[in-house]
């Protein structure tokens, strides 16, 4: 098995004994197969156990290993280091969040925004139980199981350009999810919904420029869903106006 | 140290602990509920689940023969009293999850659509394409969030129970954040915090299943049960070890050696289905014990294909074709192409088995209790002897939502009874005994052992002397390496001195959990001199329900070796059989 070089270059942070964040570098022979997790790891197993980030499937799908790699917001388990074969690759926290420590940052702010955008099914009544399940199309399930997809990793707050201006957008994710419920056919809550959307720091905010789209490691397209999502917010801002407002 | 006085403390904030958290709040929106996890709920290892949940739906199925599958599936040491429960509660919970949301593939029609899966006589998992548990973790932690009643404690990582007056009242739990230890006080204790899969060098286990809450309960009295029954799931991809769920030989995938020869009708699960017309209960959708073992036997024959990441054969779905694979697979052709850089639309994937799931566990019945009162555990954690001696796959999520429900009703009705007041004085004495453990582990210096190190000794030893097939000398062999390896853990430095998120600890912390834990797979393994599902011995070759027909108790002695002692199996009206996956099974 053939090898790649990695110089790494890690931002490190100890809010206990650093003023600043800083860099440091670390030399990595890689196994050609691997992830830049898996030289993240080597540097922690073999060089350096001080070093911190969150990880664990390996896989793409728990969305806890979203970092800048080389300036771009991508997961460490699935961004392969063949990509970067020796090169010099910076690794810094996910941008636009606080930094709790080396790699690890405060998720605090999208865990908040999340729950106000009301991420499950909102039903007048609910069906009991036995008399079973909700018939869905496999075209209305296409509808929103995309949007579905969204694995929580935050690469895309990292990537969007309003979010960097104004910490007060809700933002991709939680608006992606938002749709999601909305598009589903089991859900009513549209109009609960709408009031947290309709705000200033909700929907309209977003500039459409696509670059959660790019970052999303799981081509969920938040971009769409927003975009879906404004026309959805006009109409039902129209229905409210003339008195017919609920879903 | 903070004090936080809740009714329910939930450890673990996976599917179980969700699902159990979710139906106290909704019934007793006068509890309390604090879900501890050391990760953000959707981190857990529930999301990486891929396959489906099993739940009897369709009119051609009965509870009675997915009560059948799961008995033989475990080869009889399963508790016939909790599979009929489960059964029974199966489909329930799975339409319930469909009412929050959940995006299940469906019919034509609309209703929910299933399909086969290994040892199952009937098509009846439930999907969510082939990224099941990711669904069912998001819709779980999303219908969570309506729950005003459920305070998450996020990244707090859980040291140690506290017991008081013969029974557990809470937990001590460090702030990841800040280093900062948290006395949680509780009327009742629900463990849900997965299984310990890491302590395997191969594993499709995410790095957080480290047993936590299954040593924390043994530290603190609790026996754990079956933990020699490992299961490897047969198609892992070489070098990370990444999942390739069921579903691809459900939906028709097969496997072949080196020759390209359909191995597995060598092995009493023949004969040759014909390409793309899966038979139920037989070849590709055997069990997966018995996939792994006919691996194991491949290679012993020279039929594995040899590569830099280990023996492999061919998981093969090129029939498939590109649009199936899209609607049905597209995770597995997603990580297939990424990780071994092999689309399975095109070339057959090579693979081998890989640890993925603890059949044993903290020691539970029915009720999801545990033999200390106000210490309850679901899910992975626990044993309540569903999966037996082999769980067959798409029941364990079905688990954690049955029994998750029932956690709650009786860990709430555990609550309302208590009306003495906690044992302040003596919590105290143990949250400082906790957060002394911690002091000392941080600050020791002069060590010459690392994490690292000792982790990788731990996981080739398990390997070597407890994995598909084991023998009276290479058990013993493991024994004595994980008692001479939980020796030098005392030995061991840390680097990183920072109170704020300091992993360095946390990875400390789960190596000594995981140490403790490994102890009692391979010990219960050597004392058990038979063959039974998961647990395969080359000098004990047949099953022996003469003396094994228990399940295994090990008990923490310390900085001994485990006490072993046995416990009756539940049988109602299956008595043991021959478990047959030939075509001829009936």
């Amino acid at each position: 098995m053939s090898e790649v070089q990695l110089e790494l270059e890690i931002l490190r942070y100890d809010p206990e004994k650093d003023q600043e964040p800083h860099f440091k570098t670390y030399q990595v022979a890689c196994r050609e197969e691997w992830m830049i997790l898996d030289a993240v790891n080597h540097v922690k197993d073999e060089v350096d156990t001080t070093l911190s980030y969150r990880w664990s499937c390996h896989m793409a799908v728990c969305g806890s290993c979203g970092m800048m790699i080389d300036g771009q917001p991508k997961l460490a388990c699935k961004a392969a280091v063949k990509d970067y074969a020796d090169k010099k690759v910076r690794i810094e926290p996910l941008a636009n969040f606080p930094i709790e420590r080396d790699l690890v940052v405060v998720q605090d702010d999208f865990m908040e925004k999340l729950k106000r955008v009301k991420p499950y099914i909102i039903r007048k009544e609910e069906k009991p139980i036995e008399e079973g399940e909700y018939k869905q199309s496999p075209a209305d399930l296409k509808r929103f199981k995309q949007f579905t997809l969204c694995i929580n990793c935050l690469c895309c707050y990292a990537a969007c350009p309003e979010y960097a201006l104004t910490p007060e957008f809700v933002g991709p994710a939680a608006l992606a999810l938002a749709h999601r419920y909305n598009a589903d056919s089991r859900d009513q809550g549209l109009a609960e919904r709408h009031k947290e959307i309709s705000k200033p720091e909700g929907v309209w905010d977003c500039s459409f420029t696509d670059t959660c789209s790019i970052a999303c490691p799981k081509h969920v397209d938040p971009a769409s869903a927003l975009q879906q999502l404004k026309i959805t917010t006009t109409v039902q801002w129209y229905k409210e106006l003339i008195g017919m407002g609920d879903k | 140290m903070e004090l936080i006085k809740t009714d329910i403390a939930i450890v673990g904030a996976g599917g179980a602990g969700l699902r159990t958290a979710i139906a106290v709040a909704e019934s007793n929106p006068d509890l309390k509920v604090a879900l501890i996890s050391k990760v953000y709920p959707m981190r857990s290892h529930t999301c990486a689940a891929e396959g489906g949940a099993a739940g009897v739906i369709k009119p051609d199925d009965s509870l009675e023969l997915h009560f059948n599958d799961t008995v033989g599936g475990g080869d009889w040491l399963t508790d016939q009293d909790v599979v009929e429960y489960f059964v029974n509660e199966a489909p329930k919970e799975l339409l319930q999850l469909e009412h929050w949301g959940c995006p299940w593939s469906r019919e034509p029609n609309g209703s929910v659509g299933v399909r086969p899966f290994g040892g199952m006589k009937i098509k009846r998992t439930w999907f969510a394409a082939d990224k099941s548990g990711f669904h069912i973790l998001h819709t779980l932690f999303q219908t969570s969030l309506k729950c005003p009643t459920i305070e998450r404690f996020d990244e707090f990582f859980s040291i140690d129970l506290l017991m008081a007056d013969g029974r557990c009242q809470g937990v001590v739990a460090m702030e990841m954040k800040s280093g900062r230890l948290f006395q949680f006080q509780a009327k009742a204790v629900v463990l849900c915090s997965g299984g310990a899969g890491r302590m395997f060098p191969f594993s499709t286990n995410g790095a957080i299943k480290t047993g936590d809450g299954t040593a924390m309960a043994y530290r603190a009295g609790v026996p754990t049960k079956d933990m020699e029954f490992v299961q490897y799931h047969p198609t892992g991809l070489l070098a990370t070890g990444i999942l390739l769920t069921e579903g691809c030989r459900g939906e028709g995938g097969v496997l072949r050696n080196k020759d390209g020869y359909r191995y597995l009708q060598d092995y009493g699960m023949g004969p040759e289905t014909p390409l793309g017309e899966p038979v139920l209960k037989t070849m590709e959708l055997g069990p997966r014990d018995r996939l792994s073992q006919a691996f194991w036997h491949e290679q012993q024959k020279g039929n594995t294909i040899p590569t830099p990441w280990g023996d492999s054969t061919h998981l093969d779905m090129t029939h498939l074709g590109e649009k199936h694979i899209d609607e049905r697979l597209p995770l597995v052709r997603e990580l297939s192409i990424i990780y071994a850089g092999v689309d399975p639309v095109k070339e057959p994937v090579p693979i081998r088995p890989v640890v993925h799931y603890m059949m044993g566990g903290i020691h539970t019945n029915i009720d999801a209790e545990t033999p200390v009162s106000g210490l309850f555990a679901v899910g992975e954690c626990a044993c309540a002897s569903l999966n037996g001696a082999n769980r067959l796959g798409s029941n364990s999520l079905t688990e954690l939502l049955v029994f998750g429900k029932r956690a709650a009703k009786n860990a709430v009705e555990f609550a309302r009874k208590q009306n003495s007041e906690a044992n302040e004085s003596e919590l105290k004495e143990q949250a400082d005994k906790a957060q002394a453990k911690v002091r000392e582990l941080v600050q020791k210096s002069g060590g010459t052992e690392s994490i690292a190190g000792l982790r990788s000794e731990m996981a080739k030893s398990l390997e070597e002397g407890a994995g598909i097939y084991r023998t009276e000398e290479t058990l013993q062999q493991t024994c004595n390496t994980i008692a001479d390896l939980r020796k030098r853990y005392a030995g061991i430095e840390l680097h990183d001195k920072s109170n704020v998120f300091n992993t360095d600890l946390f990875q400390a912390l789960e190596l000594g959990n995981m140490l403790e834990l490994a102890q009692t797979v391979a010990e219960g393994a050597l004392a058990r001199k038979e063959s039974r599902g998961s647990h395969q011995r080359l000098d004990y070759e047949a099953r022996d329900d003469e003396q094994y027909l228990k399940h295994t108790l090990a008990s923490y002695q310390g900085e001994e070796a485990p006490r072993i002692d046995y416990h009756d199996v539940v049988i109602t009206k299956s008595q043991p059989g021959v478990r047959d996956y030939s075509g001829g099974a009936k």
